[in-house]
C-alpha cells in the first residue's frame, strides 16, 4: 500500500523548478497536458543514450532492447485500461486526434454506410467531431448531437429517439471544457441494447481516475500519452481483439504488412498493421515509465486528491468572488474531475490569462477545441485550470489572489 | 507587474470599456467586411462608408479581448474622416510598430525609424510586441480595414 503525497510528486517532477515572473510556476493546465516525472523523461533518455536501434527490424542487443521497450509500453498499457485480449488489443498512434482518424477512417468507412448515424454530443472535442464531418461528407453518414443540458451534463431525456439509426455512439469520459464525467456504463448499456459500437474519448479521464474498459463494456477507447504524465507524439487506440482484426489498415508502408510483392501487399495481423513506418520509440518508452509511476501513485488516490482540489476551489470561487466569476461546469464534484471553466463578467479570458501569467499561473485560454460546446453555452471563450497529481492547495491560493488582481485591473 | 502596466495602459482600457464607432452602417452604401481570429474566436465586423476618396464613417460590431476590443476602437477614431492615402498610411504604420523590435522604439531621430508619437493615442498599443502572442489580437481590426479598404477600390 502506498502512501499519495503530491509534494512527493512534485518534488518528482523538474518542470516545478521553473521560476515564472519570480514566482515559483504554478501550473494549471494538465488537461492540455500533464507534466512528466523525471522517471519518464529518464526513460526516454535512456532510449537515445543507451538503445536507440529501431524497433522489430535488428537482431542486434540495442534493438532488443527497444523491441522489448516498446512492446512492455503495449503490455503496460493493456494492463492500466484493463484490456480483455491484452497487448494485441493496443494500437499506438500519433496522438488521441489521429486515434479517432483511424475510427473513422479505417472503422468507420469500412463499416458504416450512407445514412447510418453516428451520435456524438455538443461537449465533444473537436478531435471527435471533424473526422466524423469529413466521413459524412464522404459516404454520407448522418452525425447526431446528444444536447447538454442547463446542469452542464448529457441530457439524455430524449435517449431513445436519438438512438434511431445510430450505428456508434462517440462520447467523452470527461469534458475538457466542463470537467463533466459522463456515466460511460449506462451509455455503453444504451448503445448495445440499440445494436450500436460505443467509442470513448478518455484523454481527459484515463490519468486522473482508474480506468477499467472490461469493466465499462465499452468497445473503443481513445487516448494520449501525454496527458497520463507521459511525452508528446503518442496517441493509443484499444479496441477488441475481434473488431481489431477485421479493421482494414490505415496507413500503408513499412512495419504494417506480412508481404509486398510487385503484385500487392498482405497487411500485417495485431496491432501493428496500423502502426506503419518508425514508431515513437522514445516515446512508448516515456509512456511505459508513466504507467509504473501512475500505478505507484495509486489512480484512487489520484483521483481523490484532485477531488479535493477541485471541491476546494470550486467553493472559494464562489465565496470570494460572489458571482462575478462564473463557473462553466458543475458546481458539485460528483460525477466531475478537476477542469475548472471560468467566465470572469467583463473580462475576455485572454485578459484574465495574461494577467494570471503575471503570476506565474499557467491556464488555457480559449475555445478549447470545443467551439459547438462554446456555442451552447453562448460563450467565446473561457479561461480554465486543470488540476493533475502534482498541483497543491498553494496554486489554488495563487490563482485566487490572480483572479482578484485580473478583476480589479478591468473594473 | 511593469510589463502588464505596458500591456494594459490607461488609454486602452478606456476604449475597451467604452468603445468609440460601436455599430452597424446601411450596406450598401456602406460595405462589411467580417474578420477572425480563428484560434481566440476574436470576431470583428468593419463598416465602411467612402465618399470622393474619403472614409466618411466607420463602425465596428463583434467581440473579442481587452487588445483586440481596444485596438479597434482606437483604430476607427484614428481614421475617421482621413482620406484613403491617409488611410493606408497609418496602416502600414500601425503594422511596423507591431514588427518593430521594443529597444528601436527607444529612438526616432533616425527618419527611416518609426516616429512612435506620429501615431497618437495608437502609441499605446506598442506595449503589445512585448507579448508576441497578442499581436494577432491587436492586428485583427487593421486586417479588417485592409480587407474592406480592397472592397472600395475594387
Amino acid at each position: 500500500m502506498t502512501s499519495f503525497d503530491p509534494r512527493r510528486v512534485r518534488a518528482d517532477t523538474p518542470l516545478f523548478t521553473r521560476v515564472i515572473n519570480d514566482r515559483p510556476i504554478a501550473y494549471l493546465d494538465s488537461a492540455a497536458s500533464s507534466v512528466p516525472p523525471r522517471a519518464v523523461i529518464e526513460a526516454m533518455s535512456r532510449h537515445y543514450e543507451r538503445r536507440h536501434a529501431n524497433v522489430h527490424r535488428g537482431v542486434y542487443q540495442t534493438a532488443n532492447e527497444s523491441t522489448h521497450d516498446y512492446e512492455s509500453a503495449r503490455e503496460a498499457i493493456a494492463r492500466f485500461i484493463n484490456a480483455p485480449g491484452g497487448a494485441n488489443e493496443i494500437v499506438f498512434t500519433k496522438n488521441a486526434t489521429e486515434s479517432f482518424n483511424l475510427l473513422a477512417k479505417s472503422w468507420g468507412a469500412a463499416n458504416l454506410h450512407a445514412g447510418d448515424v453516428v451520435l456524438i454530443s455538443e461537449m465533444e472535442h473537436h478531435a471527435n467531431i471533424v473526422p466524423w464531418f469529413q466521413l459524412r461528407d464522404a459516404i454520407g453518414i448522418e452525425v447526431r448531437f446528444i444536447p447538454v443540458g442547463d446542469d452542464f451534463r448529457l441530457d439524455l431525456s430524449d435517449i431513445d429517439e436519438l438512438m434511431k439509426g445510430v450505428k456508434l455512439v462517440s462520447v467523452t469520459a470527461m469534458s475538457n471544457v466542463l470537467g463533466t464525467v459522463n456515466p460511460l456504463k449506462e451509455l455503453a448499456v444504451i448503445a448495445h441494447r440499440y445494436g450500436a459500437l460505443i467509442a470513448v474519448d478518455a484523454a481527459q479521464s484515463v490519468g486522473h481516475s482508474t480506468t477499467d474498459v472490461t469493466d465499462l463494456d465499452v468497445d473503443f477507447f481513445i487516448f494520449s500519452a501525454h496527458k497520463m504524465l507521459g511525452p508528446t507524439g503518442l496517441g493509443i487506440f484499444w479496441t477488441r481483439a475481434s473488431i481489431l482484426a477485421d479493421m482494414p489498415p490505415f496507413l500503408g508502408g513499412g512495419g504494417m504488412i506480412a508481404d509486398v510483392t510487385t503484385a500487392g501487399y498482405v497487411p500485417a495481423k495485431g496491432p501493428t498493421r496500423f502502426e506503419a513506418g518508425t514508431p515513437p520509440i522514445a516515446e512508448a518508452a516515456g509512456l511505459g515509465a508513466a504507467v509504473l509511476y501512475l500505478e505507484g501513485l495509486g489512480m484512487d488516490n489520484v483521483h481523490e486528491h484532485e477531488r479535493a482540489l477541485t471541491e476546494n476551489a470550486l467553493a472559494r470561487l464562489e465565496v470570494e468572488f460572489d458571482g462575478r466569476i462564473q463557473v462553466i461546469g458543475p458546481n458539485s464534484t460528483l460525477q466531475r474531475g478537476g477542469v475548472i471553466s471560468l467566465d470572469v463578467k467583463g473580462v475576455h479570458a485572454h485578459d484574465v490569462a495574461q494577467v494570471l501569467d503575471q503570476f506565474g499561473v499557467c491556464v488555457r485560454p480559449g475555445h478549447h477545441c470545443a467551439k459547438p460546446l462554446m456555442k451552447r453555452f453562448n460563450l467565446s471563450a473561457t479561461a480554465r485550470a486543470s488540476f493533475g497529481p502534482y498541483s497543491l492547495l498553494s496554486d489554488t491560493d495563487v490563482l485566487l489572489e490572480a483572479l482578484g488582481d485580473a478583476v480589479k485591473l478591468f473594473g | 507587474m511593469s510589463n502588464l502596466e505596458d500591456l494594459y495602459r490607461e488609454v486602452i482600457l478606456d476604449h475597451y470599456r467604452s468603445p468609440r464607432n460601436r455599430g452597424e452602417l446601411e450596406t450598401p452604401p456602406a460595405v462589411r467586411v467580417e474578420g477572425f481570429n480563428p484560434l481566440c474566436g476574436d470576431e470583428i465586423v468593419v463598416y465602411l462608408l467612402v465618399n470622393d476618396g474619403t472614409l466618411t464613417d466607420i463602425k465596428l460590431t463583434g467581440h473579442g479581448c481587452s487588445i483586440s476590443q481596444s485596438s479597434s476602437s482606437l483604430m476607427s477614431a484614428a481614421v475617421k474622416g482621413k482620406t484613403l492615402d491617409q488611410v493606408r498610411d497609418t496602416i502600414v504604420k500601425f503594422k511596423q510598430l507591431m514588427t518593430v523590435h521594443e529597444s528601436s522604439l527607444e529612438t526616432t531621430s533616425d527618419p527611416e525609424v518609426l516616429d512612435v508619437r506620429a501615431l497618437g493615442e495608437l502609441a499605446a498599443l506598442q506595449g503589445v510586441v512585448k507579448f508576441p502572442v497578442r499581436i494577432k489580437c491587436a492586428v485583427l481590426a487593421w486586417n479588417t480595414l485592409s480587407q474592406a479598404l480592397d472592397e472600395v477600390s475594387a
